[in-house]
């Protein structure tokens, strides 16, 4: 199970998060502002370096009128709340069959050889975090690494050292896919859609 | 091969402009407005017509789901709620519909919601879909500007709203009472039927939940006309469908097709054909992790509809067909997926919470050989006894895989433990 971390540190939304947070429980039925919670969590996460404090959740339960124990709940069932500090790049390597069949086993290697770290462990610089997911939801672009927000699909050992070392000098590869491909069609280009439809 | 013309997603490879303008270029939003005007029960009519069963994965008839909303309020607001949770592994279509096409799913959102007399329609998106979030959200933005949603949404003289909510995690989330769950701000854990969403779902009001792609090809349904979607595809198992190609082909893909297309045409026409040729096949999961998986002399002729997969005794699921060529360790390949049912289990069923890890420690023992024979049947009893036992079909989902693998590839697994035992004699 999960710990939470109290940090002793104060945490509140910036006057911008105020605003966003508010938006959010506009979108629910009034009386029903529990709803925001995941919402709330989300943005508080980003405000905090990409992980909840204790500090975080109680502050997200005070700003819903919601106990502190229905936020622990959601906070711990779902797998996207970080309730530990994570690198600067939180890699998350999906692991399930679509990307196994398709070497996300090698990937899993570069980060052990590369930046010595195994699921769950963070870099000693605190640049990289590593986390084994179950399936993004990409799969024909697989194996996929989620690097934050974004997804870096069709990768094999070597494309993926290059966005490694494209991240470690600071720098932004392009998300998306790793290989000369348009999206999900299929290499070397779309065999449907041809005609013109539209704008095409 | 299906005709282009015959396609509903013209921009499921984002090579056109995705946002509004894009969008009508395409032909969506055009003239909605007519669409409404004919009336709640014509719509629903002209859904049960065209034959849709939900693309989600159970295929319920998407039009008859829709007439089970109240007619008339007793004073609680309808509510349309999408699924667009897509966490199915192999399947990984209505991300395309979300990033490149969002303007059919929300033109879809008003029809359907209008159709089922819904105030509003909740869009539920994975978490992890966060450009895809990014995405609608602009979308929603430029309906709004625009008039086509909100008040006398697309001069309908109707009122609709749409609100997306992104969810953070959970596989789960993904049936629909976790859905609502979820969307109340609660931990994900599925209710028990009855009642049924359309009764009391959320908020306590009656909600429909449907996948994205089913909302998003309902307005093109209904402006083609009658005899369009119900002339494409077998009966019963009509209209196009979006497939998802992954695992061992020479180009894996996304692809628009007809229901029934044959799974060996589906892969060589689309997906590039089977790494190192047809021959060279073991087996091929047809709709998404939770179907039982085929080995190739039953994916030589299979046609890929709900019907003939079930008659397989496999299914359609969502359309997710994960191939897997001879080089392939079969056994591990499940064991993979039995980690991922015990990942998302819920927690809130003991043989579901307990089941799934127990199965995947043994699914562990038969990759690495260490298990007795005994223990295969041993398996197949306990997934029966999590089979049909449990609030949501979770449960199902995790035996079914293992269940396929031991119909029909035992002699694999018994084989691996014979040599385990040889080489520990030795």
């Amino acid at each position: 199970m999960s710990q939470v971390i109290a940090t002793g540190k104060a945490f509140e939304f910036t006057p911008e998060n105020v605003k966003k947070a508010k938006v959010f429980i506009a979108k629910y039925p009034k009386g029903r502002q529990q709803s925001a919670v995941m919402p709330l969590l989300d943005l508080a996460q980003r405000q905090n370096e990409n992980w909840l404090s204790r500090e975080a959740l109680e502050y997200v339960g005070n700003f819903l009128d919601v106990p502190y124990m229905r936020v622990l709940e959601v906070a711990t069932f779902y797998t996207m709340y970080n309730l530990k500090p994570v690198g600067k790049y939180f890699l998350q390597l999906c692991r399930t069959t679509p990307c196994w069949l398709r070497g996300s086993d090698d990937l899993e290697a570069v980060c052990k050889n590369k930046l010595g770290i195994s699921n769950g462990e963070t870099t000693e610089d605190g640049m990289f975090s590593l986390l084994e997911v179950e399936c993004l939801g990409a799969c024909v672009n697989a194996p996929v690494v989620q690097i934050n927000d974004d997804f870096y699909e069709d990768l094999n050992a070597k494309n993926f050292e290059v966005v490694l070392d494209k991240l470690a000098k600071g720098e932004v590869p392009p998300k998306g896919p790793q290989i000369d491909r348009i999206n999900s069609a299929p290499e070397g280009g779309p065999k449907t859609l041809l005609e013109k439809t539209g704008d095409a | 091969m299906l005709k282009d013309q015959d396609r509903i997603f013209t921009n499921l490879y984002g090579i056109h402009d995705w946002k509004l303008a894009g969008a009508k270029k395409r032909g969506v939003w055009d003239n909605t407005k007519a669409l409404i005007e004919q009336g709640q029960d014509a719509i629903i009519d002209g859904m049960k017509e065209s034959g849709l069963r939900g693309r989600g994965g159970a295929g319920f008839p998407t039009g008859l789901k829709w007439s089970f909303m109240p007619k008339q309020s007793d004073g609680r607001p309808s509510y349309l709620v999408v699924n667009a949770d897509e966490s199915e592994p192999g399947t990984c279509k209505d991300r395309e519909i979300m990033r490149f096409d969002p303007h059919r799913l929300l033109e879809g959102c008003l029809v359907a919601g209008f159709a089922m007399r819904a105030i509003a329609a909740y869009i539920y998106i994975r978490g992890e879909f966060v450009q895809e979030a990014i995405n609608l959200e602009i979308a929603i933005q430029e309906a709004y500007a625009d008039g086509l949603i909100g008040k006398n949404a697309a001069n309908s003289g109707y009122d609709f709203d749409i609100y997306l909510h992104r969810g953070a995690g959970a596989y789960i989330c993904g049936e629909e009472t976790a859905l609502i769950e979820s969307l109340e701000g609660n931990k994900g854990q599925p209710r028990l039927k009855p009642p049924f969403p359309a009764n009391v779902g959320v908020w306590g009001c009656p909600s429909t939940v449907n996948n994205v792609e089913s909302i998003a090809v309902a307005p093109e349904i209904l402006r083609r006309g009658k005899g369009w979607f119900s002339g494409l595809g077998r009966p019963n198992n009509t209209g196009t469908k979006l497939f998802c190609v992954s695992g061992h082909v020479n180009k894996p893909c996304n692809v628009e097709e007809e229901m029934g297309i044959p799974l060996k045409e589906l892969i060589e026409k689309h997906a590039g054909g089977v790494r190192g040729g047809w021959d060279n096949l073991l087996a091929i999961i047809p709709g998404g992790s939770s179907v039982p998986l085929l080995p190739k002399s039953i994916c030589d002729d299979v046609l890929m509809d709900f019907d003939s997969l079930r008659d397989v005794q496999s299914g359609l699921g969502t359309a997710a067909v994960i191939v897997m060529d001879k080089s392939t360790d079969v056994i591990r390949a499940i064991e993979r997926l039995s980690h991922f049912y015990k990942h998302e289990s819920c927690g809130q069923c003991t043989p579901c919470r307990e089941g799934t890890g127990w199965m995947w420690r043994v699914m562990q023992r038969l990759v690495s050989g260490e298990a007795e024979i005994a223990e295969i049947d041993m398996l197949i009893n306990v997934s029966k006894r999590i089979e049909g036992h449990t609030i949501c079909a979770l449960g199902d989902a995790a035996a079914w895989p293992i269940q396929g693998l031991v119909r029909h590839f035992r002699p694999v697994i018994e084989e691996r433990i014979k040599s385990r035992k040889a080489v520990k004699a030795a």
